[in-house]
């Protein structure tokens, strides 16, 4: 007749492992929600702002206090859309540039033997240490003095940017691919030469669609850097028709940032989207290539 | 099937080459194509290199044309049809840069040291240029052809007509009206006086147009204030190209060419236009000992170091743990988890900069409204709480990086080691600093490198958010508390406009690259060890 003695052991052993589930597992759940407060919280607050019809930063503390599209709207009344394509030409060009040159060099270091390779190979290596952008002032005078023989390559033409940019992409991204190709067996290439292939028919026809996956990484990631560049794009393009998105958007917010911001947030929600998804849809690639990139090179 | 004419088959040798001879494939049509295109730009250039005497330009160009008609046009060289594009764009505009960025470097390249002794000579008269009371004077109209503005004037019963960049010209058969105003001007388009008055923009070119008489220094210029009447402006500076002086005709003082670029009198009154010449080291002696300059930077140098040491110490670290406390099979929805922490990875760098701009502003700002219950706390304004504000901001941006970066490294240990240790009695701490960390440290060291280089220049994150302010105190430098060498040497250089150092500023790239590449050897010798140790 002593039924809680009988309950006890029971009724312990499961507190004991309730308490030890939250001690392992179960606290790990409240900070998550502490960390996705930190991650998400601006960018909450960006799309609350770019909801609300006042426009301006003042009062833009009372999140998704009101509903309207208003600021979107007047996107079309700024050259924002104008600074979008140029984003989109300036990016796709480098991205597309960036990866037929670095795809083609990849398969040269990866698939020939030539004097001057291992070289090759060591200097691009610690020319990639050397970031382009703290160059820029060169950049400047160059484009410059181009400018004066080919205006279409000069100060404020979106060519020579994207030429600027192209010049970073060999040393960026040949060990991306060059591992990759590596990862491919030699004998795919030497079969096909013996049914009689080209060079130029193994490296389009049967390399390039066996290396798709890392041709997409590094065209993400050559569009990504263009589209966050500022310091280049800032000194090369000049006038406002020519901007890009990170020029364009830096000038609203640093002249006038409280009465644009309105304008600023809903800029900043239709540009990054597209960039988010696609980022989020590709992760696993980016990281796979990220990591590996590096510590193979 | 042969799509190049590299494959041409090897049994010429056994046949006539007539039968080895299969036509030209579509491969090889398109590489036509491709090649004439280039060169006929190559030969565009080339040709205008010549005629404004670009010397460097046209030399570059006639070698990179050559270099590429040779490779694509050989049977060998298999390897260089591979490389040459990314190679040509790698030297023009990264090599050269930085190389050239070395030879700037070395000058007094900058506001009145810009362009050669030639060309300083050419803006010192026209700066000179004026209307003097007995200056003749024209009838004039402004004339139009393909968007260029020019001037026409009637000189004495012939109508001249320029523009800034071609001098006058007498024209055939053109009409004038009763006052002598040229009214028809074959090949041009004379501007309606009316459009000339009415259009802003058009009324400004008009009012700045100088149209010269001939190309060479001194032979004077017509300018117009109302687009009615040319007014000819002349210089009083006189050049002599043998004695290198330029002399005041008006005045008489004579200004002798100096070894520091500049155009100097007797009494030690200088011409404003001067030209760049070779300053040897002093560019880098500045930078250390100039009295307003070399505190500034050197206080911005140690921010430097210290900024991107703490950007990635605090974002592994925050990642790293993140990655430990989610990388456990029994938490649930960790895809989704995973998916909202990175998401400030994911979104645009420039744009989280401004943004938390906004967000951190001290009057409106969300973060003061509602984490600091309307406290007026200067986040940008402060020295302290600005670095504090950058290294926050940069922590968000990228922590999700070292989250996923850890995660990964993290799966891919092997749990026999880590259960090994567990055995012989080794506690969490224990596990965690003489096997998980280590390991760890071997496959992520290279991106730490990597990530330190980046933010060593992350000049977009410190610009956008406080564009390198508060500005030091009492200094003239132009220089505050947050910014980094990157963002000193772009206020420094004047490339956005105010006075520019180009000098000064490439010889501090010169030293942002020497400090980036010992780290980087530093580092790398550390990698290796790191290796050996595993």
């Amino acid at each position: 007749m002593n039924p809680p003695s009988a309950m006890t052991p029971t009724k312990n052993r499961s507190a004991a492992r309730r308490s030890r589930w939250i001690a392992e597992v179960g606290w790990k759940y409240p900070v998550a929600v502490i960390i996705i407060v930190y991650a998400v919280f601006p960018l909450l607050y960006v799309l609350s702002a770019a909801v609300d019809p006042r426009g301006s930063l003042a009062g833009s503390s009372d999140l998704f206090s009101a509903f309207a599209v208003e600021n979107f709207a007047a996107l079309s009344d700024t050259r924002f859309w104008t600074w979008v394509a140029n984003t989109l030409v300036i990016g796709g060009a480098t991205a597309l540039g960036a990866v037929m040159m670095g795809a083609a060099a990849a398969y040269a270091f990866s698939r020939y033997r030539f004097r001057g390779r291992r070289v090759g190979l060591t200097a691009l290596l610690i020319i990639q240490m050397f970031p382009q952008t703290v160059a820029f002032v060169a950049i400047f005078l160059m484009l410059l003095a181009i400018g004066e023989v080919v205006p279409a390559l000069g100060i404020n033409s979106k060519i020579a940017l994207i030429c600027v940019y192209l010049g970073g992409a060999l040393g960026a991204n040949t060990f991306l691919m060059y591992g990759f190709f590596n990862s491919i067996p030699v004998e795919i290439d030497e079969s096909a030469k013996i049914d009689g292939a080209s060079h130029a028919q193994i490296f389009w026809r049967l390399i390039l669609p066996l290396v798709t996956p890392v041709l997409a990484v590094v065209a993400l990631l050559a569009f990504v850097s263009a589209f966050g560049d500022f310091i280049l794009a800032r000194i090369v393009l000049t006038s406002e028709e020519n901007w890009t998105l990170a020029v364009g958007m830096y000038q609203w917010v640093s002249n006038q940032l409280t009465s644009r911001w309105g304008l600023f947030a809903a800029g900043t929600v239709v540009a990054s989207i597209p960039v988010l998804v696609l980022f989020l849809m590709l992760q696993r690639y980016i990281v796979g290539g990220l990591t590996q990139g590096s510590v193979k090179g | 099937m042969a799509t190049d004419d590299d494959r041409l088959p090897d049994s010429g040798r056994h046949e006539s080459h007539a039968r080895g001879w299969r036509g030209f494939g579509w491969g090889f049509m398109v590489k036509l194509v491709i090649m004439a295109v280039v060169n006929a730009l190559g030969l565009t250039v080339i040709l205008t290199a010549y005629r404004t005497e670009s010397w460097v330009i046209l030399g570059a160009s006639i070698a990179l044309l050559l270099v590429a008609d040779i490779v694509y046009f050989t049977k060998r060289a298999l390897p260089l049809k591979y490389l040459l594009p990314g190679l040509t764009f790698l030297f023009v505009f990264q090599i050269f840069t930085l190389g050239y960025t070395g030879y700037v470097a070395f000058t007094n390249y900058g506001t009145g040291h810009a362009g050669s002794m030639e060309q300083a000579v050419e803006a010192a008269l026209i700066q000179d240029e004026r209307r003097l009371p007995d200056s003749p004077s024209y009838p004039l109209a402004v004339v139009e052809q393909a968007g260029e503005i020019g001037f026409a004037i009637n000189a004495d019963d012939t109508v001249l007509v320029g523009t800034e960049l071609s001098p006058f010209e007498p024209v055939r058969g053109a009409e004038v009206d009763g006052s002598g105003t040229p009214v028809e001007v074959p090949g041009w388009e004379v501007v309606p006086r009316a459009s000339v008055l009415s259009d802003q923009e058009l009324q400004a070119t008009v009012v700045g147009l100088r149209v010269p008489f001939d190309l060479d220094e001194g032979g004077g210029s017509v300018r117009t204030r109302e687009g009615t009447t040319g007014v000819v402006y002349t210089s009083s500076l006189e050049w002599s190209p043998e004695e290198r002086t330029i002399t005041d005709t008006e005045t008489g003082v004579v200004y002798e060419a100096s070894d520091r670029g500049n155009f100097v009198a007797s009494d030690g009154s200088r011409l404003a236009t001067g030209w760049y010449v070779g300053v040897g080291f002093e560019n880098f002696v500045r930078a250390f000992t100039d009295a307003t300059l070399a505190a500034p930077l050197l206080e911005v140098a140690l921010w430097t170091f210290a900024f991107a040491v703490l950007t990635v110490a605090s974002s592994f670290g925050l990642g790293l743990l993140f990655a430990m406390i989610y990388n456990d099979p029994r938490v649930r929805g960790r895809r989704l988890l995973r998916t909202l922490f990175i998401l400030p990875y994911a979104f645009p760098a420039f744009m989280s900069a401004l943004l938390w701009r906004g967000m951190l502003n001290s009057e409106f700002g969300v973060v003061n409204d509602l984490f600091f219950f309307g406290a007026d706390i200067n986040w940008l304004g402060d020295p302290w709480l600005a670095r504090l504000a950058v290294l926050w901001v940069n922590l968000w941006l990228s922590y999700p990086y070292w989250f996923l970066v850890c995660t990964g490294a993290l799966q891919a240990l092997s749990g026999e080691t880590l259960e090994a240790a567990t055995v012989d009695g080794a506690g969490r701490w224990r596990r965690f600093r003489s096997i998980v960390l280590p390991l760890l440290l071997v496959s992520t060291a290279p991106l730490a490198i990597a990530s330190f280089a980046f933010n060593f220049n992350n000049f977009t994150i410190i610009y956008m958010l406080t564009g390198g302010g508060p500005a030091f105190l009492g200094s003239s430098s132009g220089l505050g508390s947050t910014d980094i060498l990157i963002s000193a040497i772009y206020n420094i250089s004047g490339v956005a406009g105010g006075v520019a150092d180009y000098g000064l500023a490439s010889a501090l790239s010169i030293i942002v690259f020497v400090v980036i590449g010992i780290i980087s050897a530093l580092a790398f010798r550390q990698t290796r060890k790191l290796e050996e140790v595993q």
